[in-house]
């Protein structure tokens, strides 16, 4: 076992309790065989969600972010032994206390759906251009449970007129080009609420969306959510979603966990020197005007060839400050010990790092 | 050519002022209209129009940044696209340093294309993918037939460096640059010619965060060089104010407010203004859940068909300060607030500003 499991088994996971957690996830890999060698997508991720609460999983375009979420739902098809023709997976997902990773794939196929549920990010290439949005409603629902077409129907109408549209006795028989991009994302919300899934994962639910119809969506999920008491993931680059919706945040980096915990103290006291520049690189409306934004140098690394050591270190500024370490070792994510369930995989020591927040970042954010 | 030299000779050929009251505009749009027939069936009759701009007023000042908003399907890259030229107008006007251009043909505009130049939003497709960088920030010498002193080799890399790119670049293909990089390799070839405005539609939408301030910081700091104007179209309210002089808010291919920055996003007078600042979700864990909703406006509905506008203000379908008036007159976009000086007015289009 690798320390960092062994961290993760000994700290309180951030907002869960010492018990399994409804959503248990530990040393999640998820790598992909190519011709240009291995990417590892996901490289040792975990953690853990209780029913009715969010987790914000952030970073930038390939940071893993999806992989990780299409793991959880085993919408990965599998490498072979030779580790060709799809994902390379390792490491536990419990859900509820089933383990996923070593399920079959039609044990997978039962769970879909009715225990777990995605909303993808382009709700036009998830539902079928040929069959009318009710009617893809009603499938879903029948899929698992044994009703007549005419029940599967009426529950159909149901969910399109909870998710908010309007006269869904008659809009059930439109097809999904009808809709609009609202429209859409709403109807495909009901398709995925249908079986009241108790796990449900948004990836970029919104980033399609303009920012009005993207505030009824959130208002939307957070209700829906409450009603139906649901473990919720959603995936952004949009911190101002996260920051209304989740409970907890992830930040990723080439595959891994870089900061995680609550949210309340990823926000005000991030530690790790991406999340500072995440937050710099991002003018606010509800801060004056700054200067200038303080963005990242450099671009996100490659998958297949991570930097040694940090995978950060070619874009940080602080890592003259820790020698070798930051090119030559891997730091592990651990506890800080201020907020007891906030962990930061950093080799900065914790002091420094609290203090080159106060001082250098927190003003300019 | 050094970027000092490069600076020099662009200010002797532009009249280059800050966000000012009172110098005379660059460009001056009024009325502009672009309406496309929509054709069915096979003899493609025309079956309607969609009004994708129905009338925008407004004035860009040398030097300055202005911000163009709006949901999307609004107007704002069909506006984008008739301010560059590079689509004719159905109607209004585009006078460009006192010249009229609304109705010049692809002869007349030549020269002008130097002056007016565009951004892309996607890097990926408006690059051709096997043309070298060289090739591709240099076509606006080719085209225009001009020999930039030094040759056009060097000034192509001194284009690249001015964007942050290294002159070594010359020789790659665009499929070997990120996103961002090749956002910057857009950036200069539309400044190859100096152009005195640049209309960027959405240049950082595409980019990952990190990478979308560099880029922002990259139009800072050629402007500052160079003291060329923008239009920068956007739908992030966030990064429009940031870089921003003044900033127009569009709805249905018409503008429904335009004032200078702080003032729009200060004082924002018009409902539909108001209802898009408030939806912006805003990075401050404070507000999480019902608090953030309980501070928001929240609209019913989508934004309706260009097709088929609704009569008066088209703002009114989703307006919940719309009065009878309201359906039957529509507001024209007026100073509020008492006079200013040209280029600091507030304007509103609505019958019952805030
Ligand atoms: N089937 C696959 N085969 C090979 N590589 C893959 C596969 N799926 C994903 N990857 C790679 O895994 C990495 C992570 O991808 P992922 O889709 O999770 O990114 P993301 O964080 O969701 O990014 P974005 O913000 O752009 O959606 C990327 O480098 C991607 O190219
Ligand atoms: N060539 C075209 N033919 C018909 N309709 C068009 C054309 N170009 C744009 N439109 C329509 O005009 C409206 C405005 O489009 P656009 O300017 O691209 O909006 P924005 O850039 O604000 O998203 C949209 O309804 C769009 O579908
Ligand atoms: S480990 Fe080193 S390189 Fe990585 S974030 Fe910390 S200081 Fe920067
Ligand atoms: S004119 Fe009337 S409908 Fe339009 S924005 Fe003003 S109050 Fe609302
Ligand atoms: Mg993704
Ligand atoms: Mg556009």
């Amino acid at each position: 076992m690798s320390r960092e499991t062994e961290v993760h088994t000994l700290s309180v996971p951030p907002g869960g309790t010492s018990d399994r957690a409804f959503l248990d996830v530990r040393d999640l890999r998820v790598h992909f065989g190519t011709e240009d060698g291995l990417v590892k997508s996901v490289d040792g991720l975990s953690f853990q969600l209780e029913r009715g609460r969010t987790l914000g999983i952030v970073g930038e375009s390939g940071s893993g972010k999806s992989v990780t979420s299409m793991s959880l739902l085993g919408l990965h098809p599998r490498a072979d032994r030779k580790g060709k023709g799809g994902a390379i997976l390792s490491g536990e997902i419990w859900l509820d206390g089933q383990e996923l990773v070593s399920a079959t794939p039609e044990q997978l196929r039962a769970l879909r759906g009715q225990k777990m549920a995605m909303i993808f990010q382009d709700p036009l290439s998830a539902m079928h251009p040929y069959y009318s949005v009710g009617a893809q409603i009603a499938e879903a629902y029948r899929v698992h449970n044994e009703v007549s077409k005419a029940q599967a129907r009426k529950r159909a109408i149901e969910l399109l007129d909870r998710v908010g549209i309007p006269q869904p006795d008659s809009r059930v028989d439109d097809y999904p080009h009808q809709f609009s991009g609202g429209m859409r994302q709403r109807a495909m919300i009901a398709m995925a609420l249908v079986c009241n899934p108790e796990l449900l994962i948004a990836d970029e639910p919104t980033t399609a969306l303009d920012v009005t119809v993207q505030a009824q969506i959130l208002d939307l999920m957070r209700d829906l959510q409450k009603e139906f008491n649901s473990a919720l993931i959603i995936i952004t680059h949009d911190l101002g979603v996260v920051a209304e919706l989740a409970d907890d945040i992830m930040v990723m980096y080439g595959g891994k966990a870089v900061e995680y915990g609550p949210a309340k103290s990823v926000f005000t006291e991030p530690e790790h020197p991406y999340a500072w520049g995440l937050l710099g690189s991002m003018p606010r409306l509800d801060r004056p005007v700054q200067d200038r934004l303080l963005p990242i140098p450099g671009n996100p690394p490659s998958l297949i060839n991570l930097p040694s050591g940090c995978a950060f270190n070619p874009r940080c500024a602080y890592k003259e400050a820790c020698g070798t370490a930051c090119t030559t070792v891997v730091p592990e994510l651990e506890p800080t010990d201020g907020a007891a369930k906030h962990l930061v995989r950093c080799h900065l020591p914790v002091e420094t790092r609290r203090t080159t927040f106060t001082e250098e970042i927190r003003n300019h954010l | 050519m050094s970027i000092e030299d490069y600076r020099s000779e662009a200010i002797s050929t532009t009249s280059v002022g800050t966000a000012a009251s009172g110098t005379e505009p660059l460009m001056s749009v009024s009325g502009l209209q672009m309406h496309f027939p929509v054709r069915r069936g096979v003899l493609h009759r025309t079956v309607g129009t969609v009004k994708a701009v129905d009338g925008v007023d407004l004035t860009v000042h040398p030097g300055e940044t202005l911000g163009l908003v709006g949901e999307s399907g609004c107007g704002k890259s069909t506006t984008g696209r008739m301010l560059t030229r590079l689509g004719e107008p159905t109607g209004g006007s585009i006078v460009f340093e006192g010249r009229d251009i609304t109705h010049m043909s692809q002869g007349q505009l030549r020269p002008l294309r130097r002056d007016i130049q565009m951004v892309f939003q996607d890097p990926q497709s408006s690059l051709n993918p096997r043309h070298t960088i060289g090739t591709i920030v240099g076509a606006p010498f080719a085209i225009q037939g001009v020999e930039p002193p030094g040759g056009r080799k060097k000034a192509v890399q001194d284009l690249l460096s001015l964007v942050g790119l290294s002159p070594e670049h010359y020789n790659r293909y665009p499929h070997e640059f990120s996103g961002g990089q090749r956002q910057r390799i857009g950036i200069a070839r539309a400044l190859a010619l100096k152009p005195k405005l640049l209309v960027a539609d959405e240049p950082v939408s595409a980019l990952d965060v990190s990478i979308q301030a560099q880029v922002v910081n990259l139009f800072e700091d050629i402007q500052a060089e160079l003291g060329l104007a923008y239009v920068f179209i956007a739908h992030d309210l966030s990064v429009v104010r940031h870089i921003s002089d003044r900033v127009a808010v569009m709805y249905l291919g018409k503008i429904m407010e335009i004032a200078p920055r702080d003032d729009l996003y200060g004082t924002p007078r018009h409902p539909y203004t108001q209802a898009l600042l408030s939806a912006v979700p805003l990075p401050d864990p404070d507000r999480k859940g019902e608090e953030a909703s309980r501070e928001r406006i929240l609209l019913q509905g989508d934004v309706p068909s260009p097709l088929n506008p609704p009569s008066g203000c088209r703002f009114r379908t989703r307006c919940w300060k719309a009065q009878d008036i309201c359906a039957a007159q529509e507001p024209p976009l007026m100073q509020i607030g008492g006079v200013r000086p040209t280029g600091v007015e507030h304007k509103v289009a609505c019958h019952f500003p805030d």
